[in-house]
């Protein structure tokens, strides 16, 4: 019995032998744990600019998301792949709309908000 | 989109893709898609606890701060725990593939045991924290980071129970095709509970103790 199939499954390997797979695991294990011993680093040190460290914090955090992804999701850019992709697209809008767009009102409100030194801790326990 | 044509034996699989219409896709395409879906809702989910949290991460009411609160080590070893949990789940993918159950059981023992010590350590956390004084109705900042850090425990530890159940059923049913496909949704779920915590030890961890 023969059925069509089109797609990816999103987390399958796909038609790759168990060598390469295994290979592609070892890569990104091996590049997860460089970046987030880098991100414990830059946490850490004193030789980058303190403001700048948040931001060097979100990149490494965005790269190491890549990096899980591609080598243990298996989520790829080949044709087979758009469903998934376009699904993960839509799910990384709504997060930044949802985390953007809360951080930008509630610090709008705090600014337009704000009440004195002593009645600020008070306003925040809200 | 390329079209491939795939040799399936099994028979549920074709009535369920005659009996929904038309729909030549078959139904591990489906199945983990719709997994998919729900876990990119699931990040969403987080998301608005993660927007919580950073809205109220300097509201401490006059309370302990993140920054006096964290242990980064533990944080590293916790981190290390789930990643290499993530490894070996990737490995017992593989060993799936290739019908290996012993290799199978060794690594869902691996992924299990990871998962444990990391779920204990953070429970340690959780409870020194509530000990000196820090427990979540202590100040806005302590309920937006249990509410953030226990939701994410709390899927750890369905994770733990599905994994076990899974076991079982290998045990029982040995690779059929609605264990694989069943195991293959628990790698997606294991995994992006690792993305989870990425951006759990960036944000709440590694930020937090510098502000």
């Amino acid at each position: 019995m023969t059925i069509m199939q089109y797609g990816h499954a999103p987390g399958d390997a796909g038609e790759v032998s168990t060598r390469s797979t295994l290979i592609i695991y070892m890569t990104g294990l091996f590049l997860a744990v460089v970046l987030t011993a880098t991100s414990f680093w830059v946490a850490n040190t004193s030789i980058i600019w303190s403001t700048g460290v948040p931001l060097g914090l979100s990149v490494l955090a965005i790269a190491q998301m890549g990096i899980h992804l591609v080598f243990f999701l298996h989520i790829t850019t080949g044709p087979d792949d758009t469903n998934n992709v376009l699904a993960l697209a839509f799910g990384v809008l709504i997060v930044i709309l949802v985390v953007a767009g809360s951080l930008w009102i509630m610090t709008d409100l705090n600014e337009n908000m704000a009440l004195p030194a002593e009645l600020m801790d008070l306003h925040m326990q809200h | 989109m390329t079209i491939t044509v795939a040799h399936d034996g099994h028979v549920q699989d074709h009535t369920a893709a005659t009996a929904t219409g038309v729909s030549p896709v078959s139904k591990r395409i489906v199945v983990t898609y719709g997994f998919w879906i729900f876990l990119l809702s699931d990040i969403v989910m987080f998301s608005a606890l993660f927007a919580a949290y950073a809205t109220l991460s300097r509201a401490t009411a006059g309370g302990p701060s993140g920054a006096q609160l964290f242990d980064q080590v533990g944080v590293a070893i916790e981190t290390a725990c789930l990643l290499a949990s993530s490894f070996t789940c990737g490995l017992m993918s593989l060993a799936i593939d290739s019908r290996r159950f012993g290799a199978t059981y060794l690594y869902a023992l691996l992924t299990f045991a990871l998962g444990g010590a990391f779920l204990a350590l953070e429970l340690r956390e959780f409870a020194h924290m509530i000990a000196i004084g820090a427990a979540p109705q202590r100040s806005a900042f302590l309920s937006a980071f249990f509410a953030l850090v226990g939701c994410h425990g709390l899927h750890v530890a369905v994770g733990l129970i599905w994994l076990l159940v899974m076991m079982v059923q290998v045990k029982i049913r040995r690779f059929s095709a609605a264990v694989e496909r069943r195991l293959l949704c628990f790698a997606l779920f294991w995994h992006a509970l690792d993305i989870v915590w990425v951006w759990l030890f960036t944000v709440v961890y590694l930020i937090g103790a510098n502000q």
